[in-house]
């Protein structure tokens, strides 16, 4: 069974985001661009199923302009065996990235895709559930916990939802897509890194595999958050209950 | 405009944040009737609709889909259910509560119907025209929805509270539907996930997402036990108990308890964080509280940021003092 990993390239986490003067956006010139966490996350896990034996090939998928082979390669330097980049050089919506995944997965043929539960850049949390939706396959959000069975072709997969942890068991092959408490990531090692220079990347265009791009949502303006007003530093609990009692009547 | 409201429910009542939902379709134009959509099977389902029939006064239709494929919320049947109600009733807007429901099935039934949805809309500007949070909260985009109908949102509960005078006894209650499933014609995906089960903390404090205070311990907090002191604050304010990634990822409380962008977005009346550093995350989570309260030992703490009131001191010493000397609140 072929594993298919989709990852993407956002503002590394650790980066405080710059609104741009002109509201058109944010900032990415001269920023530091990682792989999104829970890619990695996502990555990880399908790396982890092929060491256990269940599964044959990991390949990475990425689209997006040139630089996204940057994020391909640290993917690659992770284990994943093989890579596709999909070149666009636009905006990608979710709707967009999933039917390009779904013509990958005709090609390809995987028996599980992991996605990230979402991007910590633009936060949709939508594409693996569209892919699912669009090949007809159950999927499974948020996972903290995927058991592989081989013999009977599911996934059990436990699911961090509002009220705990919700269990299911997915008929293969099925969307899988990861929350923070699936793994911890495994860093790339020096070696692994150049092994990775190696690898195969395939470039593909939406062209190349019949997608049209469009888009139904359009950027207004983005903006800072409304700033909260300057607190106050209290010096005893005496004056903190006063505070909450007389000036802020919370309690 | 028709908006059609996908509803969650629980022990024969509809859930505080489908009602949100309900108030976010009301703010996307006068002229709106609203459908609430239900699905489930047994009594309880029959109890709910009787529920969502008088919850909200602007709900002028209650639809409900009785089946065994509905016994559990799966992403697989909801989405051809939406699909199914949506072919008939031809919406404007779709719209559901942001939360693990909302978020697990709204973009399944959009991609079979070729939509872009929006995720977590906290302002609604116009009936095409949305603000939603992006980068963990750290900036708002505003954005045009100009794709065919139906427009597909989730909407942060926090963000559409229900006024309180909005439960009028004196409004007459929406008609009930049952939802004609002989149409439903057994999608390919529907089956091939199976529900197990569901663990969860039962817990008699309210709920997290919609409490009106909220007290959140942090990593400071040192262990499982000590955190009980978080507790017993929360006990004595009638409060919801939180907990910072840090905290869940030691171990001291589960998961659900977690608040910041991947755990819960809560906007209480009240926020008191103890031990908490303030991580950009975390803060995502609360920020829309009115009154932030921050108790740590470390003056320099990103918390102090955006706290109303802060107090640089050992919380070790401050929750019992706090224990001792607030007024009980149950």
């Amino acid at each position: 069974m072929k594993i298919m990993v989709a990852i993407k390239r956002v503002i590394d986490y650790a980066v405080k985001i710059r609104v741009k003067p002109d509201k058109s956006g944010v900032e990415t010139n001269n920023v530091k661009m990682s792989m999104n966490p829970f890619c990695e996350i996502a990555l990880e896990e399908a790396l982890r199923i092929k060491e256990s034996g269940l599964a044959s090939e990991v390949i990475a998928v990425s689209m997006g302009p040139t630089q996204v082979v940057d994020t391909i390669r640290t993917g690659l330097a992770m284990g994943a065996d093989r890579a596709i980049h999909v070149d666009y050089p636009g905006t990608l919506y979710p709707l967009s990235v999933a039917k390009i995944l779904k013509a990958l997965v005709e090609i390809e043929k995987p028996g599980l895709i992991f996605l990230g539960k979402q991007a910590i850049d633009d936060d949709c949390n939508q594409t693996g559930q569209m892919i699912a939706g669009l090949l007809k396959w159950p999927q499974g959000t948020f996972a903290s916990k995927v058991v592989l069975d081989k013999e009977k072709q599911t996934a059990v997969v436990d699911r961090e939802v509002d009220g705990g942890l919700e269990t299911l068991c997915l008929d293969l092959p099925a969307v899988i897509t990861a929350d923070l408490r699936l793994n911890q990531p495994r860093y790339a090692t020096l070696p692994n890194i150049m092994k990775a220079k190696s690898k195969v990347i395939k470039k593909l265009t939406p062209e190349d595999l019949k997608v049209e791009i469009k888009s139904d949502i359009e950027v207004v303006k983005v903006t800072e958050p409304p700033k909260r007003k300057t607190g106050v530093l209290v010096s005893s609990v005496d004056e903190l209950i006063d505070k909450l009692k007389n000036e802020a009547r919370v309690v | 405009l028709s908006t059609l409201v996908l509803a969650e429910h629980e022990g024969g009542s509809i859930k505080a944040s489908s009602i949100s939902a309900v108030e976010a379709a009301k703010s996307i134009g006068n002229e709106n009737s609203v459908s609430l959509l239900l699905a489930g099977s047994g009594p309880s389902l029959k109890e709910a609709a009787e529920h969502a029939a008088s919850c909200h006064p602007s709900i002028s239709q209650v639809l409900v889909a009785e089946s065994d494929n509905f016994t559990y919320p799966l992403a697989e049947p909801w989405a051809k259910l939406i699909h199914v109600v949506h072919q008939k009733g031809d919406y404007s807007h779709i719209i559901a509560a942001s939360g693990s429901f909302g978020k697990n099935i709204v973009p399944r039934a959009a991609a079979l119907l070729d939509i872009s949805p929006v995720t977590d809309v906290t302002e609604i500007s116009d009936s095409n025209i949305f603000v939603r949070p992006i980068y963990a909260g750290n900036a708002l985009c505003t954005v045009r929805y100009t794709g065919s109908s139906p427009c597909m949102l989730t909407v942060r509960s926090t963000s559409f509270s229900v006024a309180s005078t909005s439960a009028d006894s004196n409004s007459k209650p929406a008609s009930i539907d049952q939802v004609d499933l002989s149409n439903f014609s057994e999608d390919d995906a529907v089956g091939k996930s199976r529900y197990i089960k569901l663990s969860s903390q039962e817990t008699e404090r309210p709920d997290l997402g919609n409490a009106r205070v909220v007290i959140t311990g942090g990593r400071a907090l040192k262990s499982a036990e000590n955190f009980k002191m978080i507790e017993k604050l929360a006990e004595k304010l009638g409060a919801a108990v939180g907990a910072t990634r840090a905290a869940v990822d030691a171990g001291y409380v589960p998961n659900d308890l977690q608040v910041g962008q991947t755990g819960k977005i809560v906007a209480p009346e009240l926020y008191m964080a103890f031990g908490v550093s303030g991580a950009i995350q975390h803060i995502a989570g609360m920020r829309d509280a009115k009154v932030i309260v921050a108790v740590n030992k470390d003056a320099d703490a990103p918390i102090f940021q955006v706290a109303d009131y802060g107090l640089v001191g050992d919380l070790f010493e401050v929750i019992p003092e706090l224990l001792e000397k607030l007024p009980d609140k149950k």
